[in-house]
């Protein structure tokens, strides 16, 4: 493992609307995060914050610049490479959950480790092992119409961790929780930073949130700029 | 991924939207279905027609009166253009091994016996020595019409076990030597019964009369016949029965040119020869073809049910957009989610191809057991519609399993 997990530099993102209407959303946006630290990427819906998880994310490619993530230089990846980037070095969490619907909580932690080619047993071991460590050991055949807001979530924190990745990347995970139950995802997140020195990228409005990482980063109109580096430490 | 981790996706998916995979199913099952029931008809009607005609006599070669080409004029037919008892013992002579008889004939027309207030209906056939022979009919006591009744023109007859059925309830050897009378449209002729035969149906002369109407054929001697038609002497056709060593296809010709030696002066008529076994053939390739042309329109059907597939598959690659950017951000290749969704179309038309072969055989059964010789779809069949229900399964399904496997994983999470 690389001691930088994410090295981004000078990364732009254009949307082409029409003919010759060129739309840059992100200008030129460095950052640098090193293994094992918990940051907060805030900012107002509309600074570039989604478009900029996307491009961390490995789900879009920027439009210049230059991106590494854990050794693997995404701006040169095909897309097959890049499916196997999203799955063995990036652990996603949505504010929405996106389980998959009718299949039941540990057939959905098995899934990332299904594309990885992991064989089944070892695939029910693992899943169980995770779904254990969020507390959701006793729904393991319950579909995620059968489960909670913050259920729902912890099942999908357990997916994001199925195949050990360099980097949780958490967007919104709270949004669409009660405050009791976003304050148990947090603490999830802490306990896995913490005790496994899992590298987590936050993605929230939330300064409240926020704070409580290691390092705040706000977006605005497709800039990033640091805040309070003093909590570092 | 393997293919196996494909199925149990595919089932699931299947699995999770029942009513509608079954409603999916329902197109390749009815095109399945019909194009195994056609086949299945087709092949038992083709073997029913081939057997009746054999029964009627593989090697049997009819030899007819036929108009000659260039003759202009239609010219009518005289007593002297017909084929005479001296030609038929000349062929008989010129190819004893190879002649097992000739059978002549003559119909007499409808008639009913009738006794007291017991009646049964016949058709009266003027017969030669051979014709029972020739045509395959089992006597079952008695005598057959033999040549001192053709010579003495005897008033004597070989009826029908139905017939004695009715007029002597079924005693057979206290009908031998009875006479009866039989009434035909302007006339009561008296015969005497000297032999009976077995009754059979056959597809040539299948009655929907009722068992009490049933008419059966009642046989004279031809010169009787002829002479009550007041016919002069010849037949416009002739059966001859090669023997079964004898290649009866070949023969056919060699006999017509025989017997086209004594045409050789007439301007109007020459002879021409048919063999069953050429008939049968043809029949035999007529069906084939026939059920293939009916195949080929049930096929129509299973087009219109892989579309109907295609039609669900895109329906379903739209309600699980979400799903599908899911698996994508989760590591899922364009290949793989390509795959749940062909193997999904595949599993689909292979469910619905073998219900179509099982309800298809089912009607095909029973369709052939109405024809009389019931039976159950070929194993090639078979093969054939299972092999076809997964080609319609990868053909219809991989257009929605593509578009699924293009989207955008971005656009896919957003989408609601």
């Amino acid at each position: 493992m690389q001691d930088d997990i994410i090295l981004m530099r000078g990364i732009t993102k254009s949307f082409y609307i029409g003919r010759s209407n060129e739309l840059e959303i992100l200008h030129g946006i460095g950052l640098t995060v090193k293994n094992g630290e918990f940051i907060a990427i805030v900012g107002p819906s509309g600074s570039g914050k989604s478009t900029l998880m996307n491009v961390i994310g490995a789900l879009d490619r920027a439009t210049s610049g230059s991106y590494i993530l854990d050794g693997s230089v995404i701006e040169d990846a095909r897309d097959n490479d890049l499916s196997a980037i999203r799955n063995k070095k990036i652990g996603f969490v949505f504010q929405n959950f996106n389980l998959i619907p009718r299949t039941n909580t540990l057939k959905n932690v098995e899934l990332p480790m299904m594309y990885a080619g992991v064989p089944q047993r070892e695939r029910t071991h693992r899943a169980k092992e995770l779904l254990d460590m969020v507390e959701m050991k006793d729904r393991l055949t319950h579909r995620p119409n059968e489960l909670s807001g913050g259920e729902k979530q912890r099942v999908a924190i357990a997916r994001a961790m199925a195949n050990n990745p360099s980097i949780i990347l958490a967007d919104e995970p709270t949004g669409a929780l009660d405050s009791k139950t976003g304050r148990l995802v947090m603490d999830i997140f802490h306990k896995l930073n913490r005790q496994q020195r899992k590298t987590i990228v936050l993605i929230t409005h939330n300064r409240e949130l926020a704070s409580e990482t290691g390092r705040i980063l706000t977006m605005h109109d497709g800039y990033l700029t640091p805040q309070n580096t003093e909590a570092r430490a | 991924m393997n293919i196996t981790e494909s199925i149990r996706l595919a089932w699931e998916g299947i699995r999770a939207n029942k009513m509608r995979s079954l409603l999916t199913m329902l197109g390749i099952i009815i095109g399945i279905g019909s194009v195994i029931a056609i086949l299945t008809v087709g092949n038992s009607m083709t073997s029913t027609v081939t057997s009746s005609m054999s029964s009627f006599g593989a090697s049997n070669i009819i030899i007819m009166l036929q108009e000659r080409e260039n003759s202009g004029v239609r010219a009518a037919m005289r007593e002297g253009d017909r084929i005479t008892n001296e030609m038929v013992e000349a062929l008989k002579a010129r190819y004893p091994t190879q002649i097992a008889g000739v059978s002549l004939s003559e119909p007499l027309g409808a008639g009913q016996a009738q006794d007291g207030r017991k009646y049964a209906n016949v058709s009266v056939i003027g017969v030669n020595e051979d014709y029972l022979n020739v045509n395959n009919i089992t006597m079952l006591l008695g005598r057959n019409i033999e040549e001192k009744d053709t010579e003495g023109s005897r008033q004597v007859a070989v009826v029908s076990n139905k017939f004695v059925n009715k007029m002597f309830n079924g005693d057979i050897p206290g009908a031998l030597g009875r006479e009866i009378k039989v009434r035909f449209f302007d006339e009561i002729r008296v015969y005497r019964v000297v032999g009976v035969y077995e009754y059979e149906q056959t597809m040539f002369n299948i009655s929907f009369a009722s068992e009490n109407d049933l008419s059966t054929e009642m046989y004279i001697p031809v010169t009787t016949a002829k002479k009550a038609n007041s016919d002069g002497d010849g037949y416009q056709n002739i059966t001859v029965m090669a023997t079964n060593d004898t290649d009866s296809k070949s023969f056919a010709n060699t006999a017509a040119a025989f017997l086209n030696r004594f045409y050789e002066n007439n301007q109007n008529y020459q002879l021409s020869a048919i063999s069953m076994e050429s008939v049968t053939e043809q029949v035999d390739s007529m069906m084939s073809t026939m059920s293939i042309a009916l195949s080929v329109i049930a096929g129509i059907s299973l087009l219109v049910g892989g579309i109907g597939v295609m039609n669900i598959m895109l329906v379903s690659v739209t309600e699980r957009t979400r799903e599908i950017g899911t698996r994508k951000a989760i590591g899922a290749t364009n290949n793989n989610i390509r795959l749940q969704f062909v193997v999904e179309s595949i599993i689909v038309c292979l469910i619905g191809g073998l219900i179509g072969v099982i309800f298809g055989g089912l009607l095909g059964y029973f369709g052939s057991s109405l024809l009389g010789a019931a039976s159950g779809p070929t194993f090639s069949s078979i093969m054939l519609a299972v092999g076809f229900s997964m080609a319609i399964g990868v053909f219809f399904g991989y257009y929605p399993a593509n578009k699924a496997a293009k989207l955008d994983p971005i656009e896919a999470l957003r989408y609601e």
